[in-house]
């Protein structure tokens, strides 16, 4: 039986999306009871797989799809492969993709109307590409993957208003782009290695001694290109702001916290498995150099382009983008603790993306303001939305105890042991400019508007603004912010465990 | 002069006539993406260039005078895989020698197959391809209702009063 949890968990969210198709319009009530089931099903499951792989000696199981027979040279059939830091993160979307449903309970038929189930359905399908992007160990399966995961993460965005359909459109391009790019770079990969199993061509990178070769070359910096559009890194960002902040709201708190990390799990993944840690990190090549520069622009710009928003979910799309950049600096350091402060990052960053969406969401329904001003005297109004919202922006400051603090601890620690002093000196940047931006909403939160400071008046972005407006806010809505800003500090307390894990599963590949 | 360009297509453009039409086409696509203003042209560029990348793997699998892979007889079908590159394709007939030795059946000639695997793999790409435009073309139908135009500048004129970015 645990053998099979790796299929298991994906086939439970796939048949409920089914289900839920089945169901039809104007059936979001049950669709909403089979998604709540198979995601909290599959999140048990992946709790399960963790507790599995936790136990396992040699720290990865393969789970060989449709059977076929282990081979003695190249693998033929396509393999699931599941380690600590794929279990981490499978749990860490199922838990997101679980207590978004518990948010969209409401949301829906405010929202999308009478297309509710069509949501559910979507956002299991979405959930299945999300956790098949992380276990599987085949470079063609991937891309397949990442544009089911696409394909509906655009048509979830589209079913907003009108500027949500424009800015998917743009996303589709993008995306396409990213995702071209991506099974070219593979195509060259199989040109050369005439395999397609990650762990193969990684190794027969490794005994024919292939890293010097130009097409290699050309397919690293093919693939890096696609996954970077796909995870919005700074100067392909161009998509991200709009179609996340003018997506339904629970479109935007299961994606801003979600897509963008996982693709960096699958850039850390084909650094240091599908190329190896030697070619990468080489000291020939001016790579990390450069990249590392390049998410010192991408933290600097992300955050000056967040100071300059007065639009609350443009302000936190922005921030995402320079979170991306902490999390690529991080991987391409190229020691052991900046690696694994990258990857305590993605889930330290799921959390507290999730917690500030949901807040921010919720301040925004219920105000009816999409300018910072919705944040007037709310600790009096809304004081449990504004605990999960300064525990999340805390986090994005990098207060201990919350998650943010400890990531950036390690990522600082591996920026000094290499030297990269402009990377910390963008970290530290950029953790101030969170602090202005945070503090400043917390004061108006808690003063409300100062007397005396003149307010620049700037016109409303009506279209962030999410159809139907509450009176009070539901039970649904606080209980995930709850769960959100209680992980926050959870992730952050376990750190060290948590971080035992990574560094041992990241040992086992540097080798 | 006529001689050097002469030489230029023998070697350069001839042997890899493939692979620059699979270049071209792709900048085609790229090029109409980007900088095309009517959002159904940016579309037909992004199945252009998707159309290019399949191009590329279809030329991969490309071997003159050999068959469908289908074997005759049984128990062998696991066993045949062709490489296109010569290195590799030693390595793997090591391997299927290994296993046919184990099988009491005598081996396959690799070389009289065409390797399957690029031309399945284009078969989800195409599928892939079909189901991204199909829903690009339904959300630039939304974008049409809600805007009236599929010109990219005349949204963005709309747009103006209130949407900054």
């Amino acid at each position: 039986m645990t053998d099979h949890l790796p299929i298991l968990l994906l086939l439970l969210p796939l048949f409920g999306s089914l289900i839920c198709v089945l169901l039809g319009r104007n059936n979001a009530a049950h669709s909403w009871v089979v998604a709540m089931i198979s995601l909290g099903g599959s999140a048990l499951l992946s709790l399960l797989m963790l507790i599995k792989v936790l136990g396992l000696k040699s720290g990865d199981f393969r789970y060989r799809m449709g059977g076929w027979p282990e081979s003695s040279s190249y693998e033929v059939g396509i393999e699931l492969r599941v380690d600590v830091l794929a279990c981490l993160i499978v749990l860490a979307v199922m838990i997101v993709g679980f207590l978004n449903t518990i948010y969209s309970k409401t949301r829906v038929s405010a929202e999308v109307g009478e297309k509710g189930s069509f949501f559910y359905a979507l956002i299991q399908l979405l959930i299945v590409g999300l956790c098949g992007i992380i276990m599987t160990n085949d470079a063609f399966n991937l891309y397949v993957l990442i544009e089911i995961t696409s394909l509906t993460s655009y048509a979830l965005i589209a079913m907003g208003n009108r500027r949500a359909a424009l800015s998917s459109f743009n996303y589709v391009i993008m995306g396409t782009i990213g995702a071209s790019f991506y099974l070219l770079g593979v195509g060259y990969l199989y040109i050369k290695t005439g395999t397609l199993n990650i762990d193969d061509i990684h190794n027969y990178l490794r005994s024919e001694n292939l890293w010097a070769s130009q097409s290699i070359v050309v397919a690293f910096i093919l693939i890096m290109l696609g996954v970077w559009t796909k995870m919005a890194f700074f100067p392909l960002h161009g998509w991200l702001p709009n179609a996340y902040s003018y997506a339904p709201s629970m479109t935007g708190t299961f994606m801003a916290p979600l897509m963008t990390k996982v693709m960096v799990y699958v850039m850390i993944r084909v650094m240091l498995w599908l190329f190896g840690s030697d070619f990468v990190y080489s000291t020939e090549s001016i790579w990390s150099e450069l990249i590392i520069w390049m998410s010192v622009v991408a933290i600097v710009a992300g955050s000056f382009l967040a100071l300059a928003r007065n639009d609350i979910k443009k302000m936190l799309t922005y921030l995402i983008i320079a979170e991306v950049g902490y999390m690529v600096g991080g991987a391409w350091l190229g020691n052991l603790n900046g690696q694994a402060g990258a990857f305590y990052h993605i889930l330290s960053d799921a959390a507290m993306t999730f917690c500030l969406f949901i807040a921010a969401s919720i301040v925004i329904i219920r105000t009816g303001e999409s300018r910072l001003n919705a944040f007037d005297d709310l600790f009096r109004k809304m004081p449990i939305t504004m605990i999960g919202f300064t525990i999340g922006g805390l986090s994005m400051i990098g207060l201990p105890p919350t998650c943010g603090f400890f990531s950036k601890w390690y990522l600082i620690k591996g920026g000094v042991e290499t030297g990269q002093w402009e990377f910390v000196v963008a970290l530290l940047f950029s953790s101030l400019i969170n602090a202005v931006i945070f503090f400043k909403i917390f004061e108006r939160a808690y003063f409300g508007k100062i007397k005396g400071i003149k307010e620049e008046v700037t016109v409303q972005d009506r279209d962030t603004i999410p159809a139907g407006g509450i009176k009070s806010v539901p039970l649904s809505m606080l209980i995930p912010l709850c769960v959100g800003s209680l992980s926050i500090l959870i992730i952050g307390i376990m750190n060290k465990n948590i971080f035992s894990w990574i560094t041992k599963a990241l040992e086992m590949v540097n080798g | 002069m006529d001689i050097i360009i002469a030489s230029f297509i023998e070697e350069v453009i001839v042997p890899k006539f493939n692979y620059w039409i699979y270049v071209i086409l792709m900048m085609i696509g790229l090029f109409a993406m980007i900088t095309k203003n009517n959002l159904i042209k940016k579309l037909i560029g992004m199945a252009i260039f998707q159309t290019a990348i399949i191009l590329l793997y279809v030329s991969v699998g490309v071997k003159s005078e050999a068959n469908i892979p289908i074997i005759s007889h049984h128990g062998h079908q696991e066993h045949v895989e062709n490489a296109q590159d010569e290195k590799h394709s030693s390595k793997l007939e090591v391997s299927t020698d290994d296993k046919s030795d184990k099988s009491d059946h005598h081996a396959i000639d690799k070389d009289k197959f065409a390797n399957p695997l690029p031309h399945v793999l284009m078969l989800t790409a195409i599928v892939v391809g079909v189901s991204t435009l199909g829903l690009a073309l339904a959300i630039s139908q939304k974008v049409h209702g809600s805007f009236g135009t599929l010109e990219e500048d005349e949204i963005l004129d709309q747009l103006k009063p209130g949407g900054h970015d």
